[in-house]
């Protein structure tokens, strides 16, 4: 260690009211390494990196950058000191092309033109010296996710930045684009550049980084050397105690629960159904693995109630789905889990108790003469969903806004699964949740698997579907494949398919199963 | 009909249609740029009103013309400012904001005209913009009259469409600004501040507003009535949407607008025996409302209009 | 500057924001007073006693507060679905036409019959207008604020060609005005002196059941719903369209009624002046109620009692009667502001 660190963080802290996002966090950053900040969701990483991109200010404690301290609250002077972020949610504007959006900010607000010549050399070198290939003329509404993350890079690296921060680079990402993108970040820091890459998936930061930093709750608690490093040490340090996430036992599938057959939503689009078939059966879960915005989400949508334009049979335990009617859909034995807790699954503003009737506003159990609602009985279900799905609340009174994200998606989970439904859609159902509210949904779909509910799966985390599903298919294009036992496919065969190479619907023996 | 296409022939005609049209480019300029960052301005309607009140009082009170127009648009960009306080920095529903301000501008100008001059009952008089021939080209048939022998801010108007195009969509702070209406939080990676830009968008879009209804005072006519902004305001809202936010198509659509009511007014006299006038004066009206039926369907709008950017915010 | 949520907004906050935002408001307009050289003192005061200083201003007021009542209710409906209705200026002028092609003559029912047949036409002719600007909403995604606007503008020329055209009353001696509410028709006042008539009741009666129905029906919770939250509501089966349909008719319908209370109660007849801006001034009073129906009545009663206060006020020391409204602008952005202080509080730094 005889360079001075590129960059460093001294005894940062952060608070929000009573919460301490980070505590006395010191941190440093050599030149032409990769550090791996490692942590669960919520555990303060992206705080930390809003403070050096100036979108917090810290409340105690110093950023150095070659030495020298950053001001604190200036994405401008961040970006000056050589800081490139690439967001997990890509921070792009989708009407634009990818020049403007590169160049946005390079130049003086107040120049009377705009150096285009100029940028598109640029940016051309940058292309070809980085292989991040992308064209600058298409707009980002047309590019693939894969194609987004570069402009992203580039993005970074046009503005010279000397360290590249990543954000959960790869939650989008099939494993071989992920692959390729590590390449990328191998080119990069031969040129000297310093990264910090933000994740909290074990095996990614074990292929990419050169050292890992372990954050939970706020403060660093090891930093470690990838070389000697063990997964399992790993993930104890994070977690802070043993993870045991819930494991599939053996059950026998039962009878045939929903069929969908030769269902189509009309249109060529990524995200347009194309003749799916798929079957549950009771104590079943079924995963679909796939690329965000490959149609999984018309999918979700159809089977919850949302759409009722498509061709094509979906049948719940012998009769036809309610197409377009989520109400008859959620009475005939469906319990629904939206991929969004906020957009979708409540509505902040209003009670615990309020949120807890939606779905069942108008049956007789809730409804009298037809449009009073009954609150008192209202509220006396609701005391006992909070009880039995152990909702952190003052009570059925409080505002629903008040939750954690954990507790939030425990109401949704109550208000899913209360009725013991024969079939449950579950979109993304741990996606931002920490490791004890991630362990409780699992369970929550275990038990009900054992109960005999058949289960859908949506999920990008191939981890998750290894571990938690009984078949998985994959989802590409609107085209989903055969649904093969767990473990028949190799990870990296799911990713060929999730971009569009593997063969639709054929089987194909298993030839490993990778086990992570 | 033969009576409609004469009045599509006079050159009187095409020249009322311009000294209409410049009031809505203003205007709709005005609403497009504060849109285009992603703010909805529905204040307008009271910005124009408090520009047409402050530029003709300013002469009134013994200014001279051009820096009325000035005070005018400084007026407008106050109230701008306050939208911007409103709706960018603190979040409030643009929806509200815009009436409360409306309302509020409104209302204020009458009382501050009131305040001014107690006393009067009929409307005093300016001597207001004299129309300019421009040498040679006045002289050409028809459009000479039409577009070569107007006021001087008739010109500033059409001169500002180009003007604001070439902004928004050539220079580095118009991509921040429409960069501002599609993602603000990719502005602020950038190392820009989303509140400046949209704060700034917005004053500017406002000043517009204010100039445009100082025309109606100032060149138009020649003194200041209540409720003389008539809904312009909002017509220039919907001709927004009917341009889809861009300044040559609301070039366009102004066009479209000023041309109906110049021939409105021409029509009124001639038919004005077989239709009540008050179903001439609906038409802009009406019209705006098909307008945007017309464009519901094709319209891309600003993806981040309507939606407040508060920095680095907790989900 | 930072802007957070608090974690709990007490009863007092949130119930006191009306209240600073009516302060700040008072305050504001001082400003103005003083320029127009008035002690600010004696100008307030003179508004008070103009307003409530006698039971004839007492009953002034509270006959204004009349259409301020509807059309309030009618915008704190909307405005709960997220629906911008601001056209009930428009919406009234239509429940005022309406009141006025039955009441005229065409159909003749007993009093007990008349008044609220008179009523529900107005109601239904104040939805009626809402028909288009809502399903183009809904439908095609225009911009509800601007189209409801603009049919102000069409409606009141359409009260303007009747008024002086098919509809004009012969007995006028000239005047455009329409012909008188039949007797059947008329809301009886309610004391011997003043003007105070039955649209009071109605009024007041509409208040306890929007209230009802917000709180304690399906229908109210599917509004809320839809207004806090559409894709959330439109996930658990909520028909978000139809609720906002619904939720325009009844909008409409209330600042519809507002029309018939000030044709068949106070005027007698239709003019064009029939509203100073009704419509405009029930988004004031639904703001500063917080949406809130019930409280709908005395924020309506308070704005009254500015407009009323401020004519006498205006007379004695010569300030512009507009104080009035800009009073009532400036309450709007007032009360904007300081209810979200009672929700967020701003740190000035990050």
């Amino acid at each position: 260690m005889s360079n001075p660190p590129v960059l460093e963080f001294r005894g940062v802290t952060k608070r929000f009211g009573t919460l301490t996002a980070n505590d006395d966090v010191s941190l440093t950053l050599q030149q032409g390494e990769v550090l791996a900040l490692l942590g669960e969701n919520g555990a303060g990483k992206t705080t930390l990196m809003n403070i050096l991109f100036g979108h917090y200010q810290a409340d105690e404690g110093d950023i150095l950058v070659d030495g020298e301290v950053l001001p604190s609250g200036s994405t401008q002077a961040a970006i000056n000191a050589g800081i490139g972020m690439v967001h997990q949610h890509f921070t792009l504007a989708d009407n634009l092309t990818v020049l403007e959006n590169i160049t946005l900010g390079t130049e003086s607000l107040w120049s009377w033109r705009q150096d285009q010549a100029n940028s598109r050399k640029k940016l051309a070198a940058m292309i070809s010296d980085y292989g991040l290939v992308v064209d600058p003329d298409a707009m980002v509404s047309e590019l693939s996710v894969g194609e987004r993350q570069r402009v992203e890079i580039l993005k970074a690296l046009y503005r010279d930045a000397r360290i590249l921060i990543l954000d959960e680079p790869t939650a989008v990402l099939t494993p071989q684009e992920s692959e390729r993108l590590f390449a990328t970040l191998k080119s990069i820091t031969a040129k000297g550049l310093a990264i910090i890459f933000i994740s909290h998936k074990l095996h990614e930061i074990l292929a990419v980084s050169n050292r890992i930093a372990v954050l939970r709750r706020g403060a660093i608690v090891g930093t470690l050397e990838t070389a000697t490093s063990r997964r399992e040490q790993l993930a104890e340090l994070m977690v802070g105690r043993t993870v045991t996430r819930p494991k599939l036992s053996a059950i026998k599938p039962g009878d045939l629960v929903l069929e969908i057959n030769d269902v189509s939503t009309g249109g060529t689009g990524a995200t347009e159904l194309k003749e799916i078939d798929l079957t549950l059966h009771q104590h079943e879960i079924v995963g679909i693995a796939g690329v965000a915005g490959n149609g999984q989400g018309t999918l979700a949508d159809i089977l919850s109630g949302l759409r009722s334009d498509f061709s094509g049979t979906i049948e719940l335990n012998g009769q036809m789905l309610a197409a377009g009617n989520p109400r008859a859909i959620v009475a005939s034995g469906v319990g629904r889990i939206p991929e969004d807790r906020h957009a979708r699954g409540v509505v902040a503003n209003m009670d615990i108790w309020e949120n807890l009737i939606s779905e069942d506003l108008r049956s007789d159990e809730i409804c009298r003469a037809g449009f009073i609602i009954d609150g008192a009985g209202a509220r006396v279900r609701a005391e006992k969903q909070i009880e039995d799905f152990d909702v952190r609340c003052k009570g059925p009174d409080a505002e629903t806004r008040l939750l954690s994200g954990g507790n939030m998606q425990k109401l949704i989970l109550a208000r899913a699964l209360s009725n013991t439904p024969s079939f449950i859609l579950a979109n993304q159902p741990v996606r931002g949740l920490d490791e004890g509210a991630i362990a409780y949904v699992q369970e929550q779909l275990l038990e009900a698997r054992k109960r005999g509910a058949a289960i859908l799966l949506i999920s990008e985390d191939l981890d998750e579907l290894m571990t938690l599903t009984d078949r998985i298919a994959v989802m590409s294009h609107g085209m989903l494949s055969s649904a093969l036992p767990t473990g028949e496919r190799s990870i990296a065969e799911i990713g060929l398919m999730m971009a569009g190479h593997g063969d639709q619907g054929g089987a194909k023996p298993g030839s490993l199963a990778d086990g992570h | 009909m033969s009576d409609f296409i004469d009045i599509l022939l006079t050159a009187g005609f095409w020249a009322a249609t311009i000294r209409i049209v410049s009031p809505l480019i203003f205007g709709t300029l005005g609403e497009l740029i504060c849109e285009r960052a992603g703010v909805l301005n529905l204040g307008i309607e009271g910005i124009m009103t408090v520009g047409a009140m402050s530029g003709w009082m300013w002469v009134y009170q013994g200014g001279d013309l051009w820096t009325g127009v000035l005070f005018a648009a400084c007026m407008g960009a106050v109230f701008g400012l306050l939208h911007a306080v409103f709706t960018v920095h603190l979040g409030l529903s643009q929806h509200v904001t815009g009436i409360g301000i409306t309302l509020f501008a409104s209302s204020l100008s009458y009382f501050v005209y009131r305040m001014l001059l107690p006393d009067a009952t009929t409307p005093p008089k300016i001597v207001p913009f004299q129309p300019i021939a421009v040498p040679w080209l006045s002289d050409l048939p028809i459009i000479g009259e039409a577009l070569f022998t107007q006021s001087a801010l008739t010109y500033l108007a059409l001169l500002v469409v180009p003007m604001v195009w070439y902004v928004l969509f050539r220079t580095p702070v118009g991509l921040a600004v429409r960069m501002s209406g599609e993602n603000p939080v990719a502005v602020e990676a950038q190392g820009i501040n989303v509140l400046a830009v949209r704060t700034g968008a917005v004053m500017v879009g406002s000043a517009f507003m204010a100039v445009g209804g100082a025309f109606i005072t100032m060149s138009w006519f020649d003194a200041f009535y209540f409720g003389m902004i008539n809904g312009r305001g909002w017509i220039c809202v919907a001709l927004v949407i009917f341009a889809s936010w861009r300044p040559g198509r609301a070039l366009l659509g102004a066009l479209l607008f000023a041309g109906l009511e110049a021939i409105q007014v021409r029509a009124q006299q001639s038919a004005g025996a077989f239709i009540p006038y008050q179903f001439f004066l609906m038409l802009p009206y009406v019209m705006s409302i098909l307008a945007m039926i017309v464009m519901a369907r094709k319209t891309k709008y600003p993806q981040a209009l309507l939606v407040p950017f508060r920095r680095g915010e907790r989900v | 500057m930072v802007i957070e949520p608090r974690e709990t907004v007490s009863v007092w906050r949130a119930g006191l924001a009306p209240v600073w935002a009516i302060l700040a408001s008072l305050v504001i307009c001082a400003v103005l007073i003083s320029w127009a050289g008035a002690s600010i003192p004696t100008a307030y005061s003179l508004l008070f006693k103009g307003a409530f200083g006698s039971a004839f201003a007492l009953n002034e007021t509270l006959t204004r507060s009349i259409p301020l009542i509807f059309t309030g209710l009618a915008v704190s409906v909307a405005f709960r679905a997220k629906f911008y209705n601001i056209g009930a200026e428009g919406q009234l002028y239509a429940g005022a036409l309406a009141a006025t092609f039955f009441g005229t003559g065409l159909v003749t029912l007993p009093p007990a019959l008349m008044v609220p047949f008179l009523v529900i036409m107005g109601a239904l002719a104040g939805g009626a207008l809402l028909i288009v600007p809502v399903l183009l909403k809904t439908h095609l995604k225009v911009d509800e604020v601007v189209t409801t606007l603009l049919l102000n503008f069409v409606v009141l020329l359409v009260v303007s060609y009747l008024i002086e055209g098919p509809w004009k009353d012969p007995a006028s001696l000239g005047w455009p005005q329409a012909a008188s509410i039949i007797d059947e028709g008329v809301l009886p006042t309610l004391l011997a002196k003043g003007r105070l008539h039955f649209g009071l009741i109605i009024a007041l009666f509409m208040a306890v059941i929007i209230w009802l129905m917000m709180r304690f029906t399906v229908q109210g919770y599917e509004i809320r719903a839809v207004g806090h939250n559409s894709r959330a509501a439109e996930f658990s089966g909520i028909k978000v369209n139809r609720t906002v349909i619904m939720t325009a008719m009844i909008s409409g319908g209330l600042a519809g009624m507002a029309g018939v209370s000030e044709t068949a109660g106070l005027k007698g007849y239709l003019t064009l002046d029939l509203s100073p801006g009704f419509g405009y001034t029930g988004i004031a009073v639904a703001m500063l109620a917080q949406l809130n129906p019930l409280a709908v009545v005395p924020a309506a009663i308070f704005l009254s009692a500015v407009y009323v206060g401020a004519d006498a006020m205006s007379r004695a020391v010569n300030i512009p009667t507009y104080i009035a409204d800009v009073l009532v602008g400036v309450s709007i952005l007032a009360v904007l502001c300081s209810v979200m202080l009672s929700q967020y509080r701003i740190r000035w730094r990050a």
